[in-house]
């Protein structure tokens, strides 16, 4: 990969950004954050940047700073609107960026969650995807009332384990009701009365060890055909569920090397999971379907301080912690710095296997019209990131082709 | 007549699943794509409507053991619609129908409460139950729920999801950035529900929206479901749009309110209302009576008449006689996934009564499906539609109707155009939306006012 070959970039949008005393900038809005109009101007803004996708944050809780439980803190943002309505709510309003909501798979079913991320296809004519995620916090648990979640000493738990396997079948059955109806199956056909070809819909028949899912679906295969499906992932269960069933993994590695060792762990349960596909739908009456025959992506995510001076970065990032009352901690690499410098750290990280970027702004009003009006322009300058969007939908975006539907006769 | 004039509430009920939809017209556009729901929802804005409304279901329907095929098939998700409907509209109502049997308390209030802020206070819900473990086999947790549970779980469903509606009062998020207060109080959102069907506790997470909760409707028309509604809807979305049995529907129901404790304008009857206009009455009787054989092609006479026969009768010739072969009856039904076939309590009797109407009139089976099916409710000239709306709601039929136009995404235009300056010039019509939320087009108060009121008194 030469050093100046194209990379992808989206944003992660959640609350005011990413650094827990963010909200309290003259920049941030906090008033607004429950207003389509605050995350209107956002994703307006990161289109504008002519970026791939940006991401919303979910959780069927509040927000916590502890990773299992309730925290009862007053001094953060707390509360939010669901991630695929706010999406939904502003694919009408954008035209080329892709929307990919984060949805909790742990509580929810796979049928809703299939036909709305088709429908947010629809709406956005093909500019759909989704993040999938687990909780494995018992007190979200409590709100659903529907199973208890024994509490873990750390996600090495076999607790763990059983959650990203509950959500590769999840993904699986949302994959097959996407797939449930082939694209040309809404017929018309005046004379013999029939509105669809009967034969081009499919029951899926999923069955899996938490749930099973007859299907077809209720809405009609999405434009992209597959959505974007794409998961944050910090260690070997998550990497397998990423390698598996997904277009995109978002991945945290402290520098090039961290990068290298994750791709390619990556890319090699992928092909495990290739082969095992292609063995088990040689003979079997099972759909033929080869995921790890797809090329996948592979995102690092980073929190970023930008500003023209590093020095003016840093100091934010130190005025912003003090504020919070203890250093900020994040999953991801902190970088606090000039344009230049970040454009150089990704490219490095490219060189390392990485394909694109998920940046997580410390501060939205602050660092994301940074990323679009100085990041972007320059890798523009080092032809490291497009000029203008050169595709519909977000899959073509991404290089992905179209699927074709597994059920189809070939 | 001394009465004051009521004001008529409109409604359009997006085109649904069901052979009224005539999707064989080539006027007829697409039911998926976002741009036939955003050109019905301007339709209707543009025309001062106080809401669309959206049907749902979940689980295609079968007939024989086959996905059904004669009638439209497909429809998108519900809040994801809507939500993106909030985006190309600024006052009209946005009202959907979601399940209380596949779905949970904490999921749908998050959406509802989603909706209510990103439409700026215009969500309403209309609350159905299901009990079929044929939908059932689409969800996670199955379905089937034994048919004497059905409202007991509706009720406690939306009494929980109305606690969680009530767990944010509105006040907690000060953000104040000087002193570093976000929120006032840190057990905002708290709820705890112990009870038959849900037993759950936490912390609710969607601040409360600008309508508190969503507007509430409910369609059950059972005693129960008369009762469900008396005590805890915003509006019925009912069945009886003619004046007869609209008036005993109507009274039936507002007397019912007085024991929970509210007025007669605390609960709106809508039904449902198809129309059919032309130039003049003669012109729209004759486009209705097109309309309604548009709308029963040979395949669906079968198909409808398989609903009482209960066999496949697909062998039979539609455009001949009806089967001489008495209906099967049976617990298992040919149609699987549809409502209406409970309809036909005692199958021996209709097909009995058919075959003598048909033999009357010399019908084919195809003649009898399009005469005993659903004539529409509205046919006429726009004078004459307009006048008889009008004159069903002050009569106290209803207090408005939930269109529902056959064509997508451009039947509802021409009742736009022509029908709804007529009501304007009676003064029974807003000619401008007086509020911004759904609650203000529907008259009714914020719940905020109410528990306010109830405290003072």
């Amino acid at each position: 990969m030469s050093p100046s070959s194209p990379l992808h970039l989206a944003v992660a949008l959640d609350g005011t950004g990413w650094h827990p005393a963010s909200w309290r900038e003259p920049v941030a809005r906090p008033r607004d954050l429950f207003t389509a109009g605050y995350w209107a101007d956002l994703v307006a803004e990161a289109e504008r940047g002519l970026l791939d996708f940006v991401t919303f944050e979910d959780g069927l809780g509040l927000q916590s700073s502890h990773h299992l439980d309730p925290d009862d803190r007053t001094d953060q943002v707390r509360g939010r609107l669901d991630a695929v309505l706010l999406a939904a709510r502003i694919a009408p309003l954008t035209r080329h960026i892709g929307l990919v909501p984060t949805a909790v798979v742990t509580h929810t079913e796979p049928f809703h969650l299939s036909k709305a991320i088709a429908t947010l296809d629809y709406v956005s004519t093909g500019r759909a995807g989704v993040r999938v995620q687990i909780t494995a916090r018992p007190h979200e648990a409590d709100h659903f009332g529907r199973r208890t979640i024994p509490r873990i000493d750390s996600y090495d738990s076999p607790v763990v384990t059983d959650l990203f396997d509950e959500a590769a079948d999840y993904v699986e059955a949302v994959r097959r009701l996407w797939d449930s109806w082939e694209d040309d199956a809404e017929i018309r056909d005046v004379a013999t009365g029939r509105f669809i070809d009967r034969d081009k819909l499919h029951y899926i028949d999923f069955e899996g060890r938490h749930f099973s899912v007859k299907g077809p679906s209720i809405t009609p295969r999405p434009p992209q055909g597959q959505p974007l499906v794409t998961a944050l992932a910090h260690q070997t269960v998550p990497y397998r569920l990423v390698a598996r069933q997904t277009d995109v993994g978002y991945v945290t590695p402290r520098d090039a090397e961290h990068a290298r060792e994750i791709v390619a762990e990556i890319h090699a349960e992928r092909e495990a999971a290739g082969r095992a596909e292609r063995e088990a739908s040689s003979g079997g009456d099972q759909p033929v379907h080869v995921f790890g025959d797809q090329p996948i992506h592979v995102f690092g995510d980073l929190v970023v301080f930008l500003d023209d001076d590093p020095a003016a970065a840093t100091a934010r990032r130190e005025r912003l912690d003090e504020a919070a009352g203890e250093p900020y901690e994040s999953d991801a690499r902190i970088f606090a710095g000039s344009p230049a410098q970040l454009a150089d750290l990704l490219q490095e990280l490219q060189a390392a296997g990485l394909t694109g970027f998920r940046l997580r702004p410390a501060v939205l009003g602050h660092d994301l019209p940074a990323i679009t009006r100085a990041l972007v322009p320059e890798l523009q300058r080092r032809d490291a990131f497009r000029r203008a969007y050169e595709a519909d939908t977000l899959r073509g975006l991404l290089g992905l082709a179209r699927p074709a539907n597994r059920y189809a006769a070939a | 007549m001394t009465k004051p004039l009521k004001q008529i509430h409109l409604a359009a009920h997006f085109p649904g699943v069901n052979n009224t939809t005539v999707w064989s017209d080539p006027e007829a556009g697409s039911h998926i794509e976002f741009s036939s729901f955003a050109h019905f929802a301007r339709t209707a804005e543009r025309a001062k409507f106080d809401f669309l409304f959206l049907a749902e279901g979940l689980r295609l329907r079968e007939q024989g053991g086959h996905i059904y095929d004669l009638d439209v098939v497909g429809r998108p998700d519900t809040f994801t619609i809507l939500t993106a409907l909030a985006a190309v509209t600024e006052h009209l109502g946005l009202t959907g129908t979601i399940n209380s049997t596949f779905n949970e308390p904490y999921e749908v209030a998050r959406q509802f409460a989603s909706l209510d802020h990103l439409s700026g206070g215009r969500s309403a819900w209309n609350v159905v139950t299901s009990w079929d473990a044929f939908t059932g086999e689409n969800f996670r947790r199955g379905g089937f729920l034994p048919q004497d549970e059905r409202y007991s779980r509706a009720k406690e469903f939306l009494a929980t999801a109305g606690e969680l509606f009530d767990s944010w009062h509105g006040d907690e998020i000060l953000a104040d950035q000087e002193t570093g207060v976000f929120l006032r109080d840190a057990k905002a959102g708290s709820f705890v529900h112990t009870g038959q069907h849900f037993d759950i506790h936490g912390q609710f997470n969607v601040p409360r929206s600008p309508q508190g909760r969503p507007v509430i409707f409910q369609a059950g028309d059972s005693e129960e479901g008369r009762e469900f509604a008396a005590s805890s809807a915003d509006a019925i979305f009912s069945r009886y749009a003619a004046l007869k049995e609209g008036q005993a529907f109507y009274t039936d129901v507002k007397n019912r309110l007085a024991k929970y404790g509210r007025g007669h304008r605390d609960l709106l009857i809508l039904p449902a209302a198809t129309f059919a206009l032309g130039d003049t009455d003669a012109e729209a009787e004759e486009l209705a009576r097109e309309v309604r054989r548009q709308q029963v092609s040979g395949a669906t006479a079968l198909r409808h008449l398989e609903f009482v026969w209960n066999r496949d009768l697909s062998s039979y010739d539609p455009e001949g006689p009806l089967p001489e072969i008495d209906p099967l009856v049976s617990d298992e039904h040919i149609s699987r996934g549809r409502a209406q076939v409970r309809m036909y309590r005692d199958p021996l009797a209709t097909a009995r009564e058919w075959r003598e109407l048909a033999a009357a009139n010399q019908w084919s089976i195809r003649d009898l499906v399009i005469h005993t099916g659903n004539r529409q409710t509205f046919v006429g000239s726009p004078e004459t539609v307009a006048r008889t709306i009008n004159e069903y709601v002050q009569a106290d039929a209803s207090d408005g109707f939930i269109l529902v136009p056959h064509i997508t995404p451009t039947g509802l235009d021409v009742f736009a155009d022509k029908v709804v300056p007529l009501l304007q010039e009676q003064g029974v019509f807003r000619t401008e939306y007086e509020g911004t939320t759904l609650r203000d087009h529907l008259g009714l108060a914020h719940p905020d006012d109410v528990r306010g009121e109830r405290a003072a008194s």
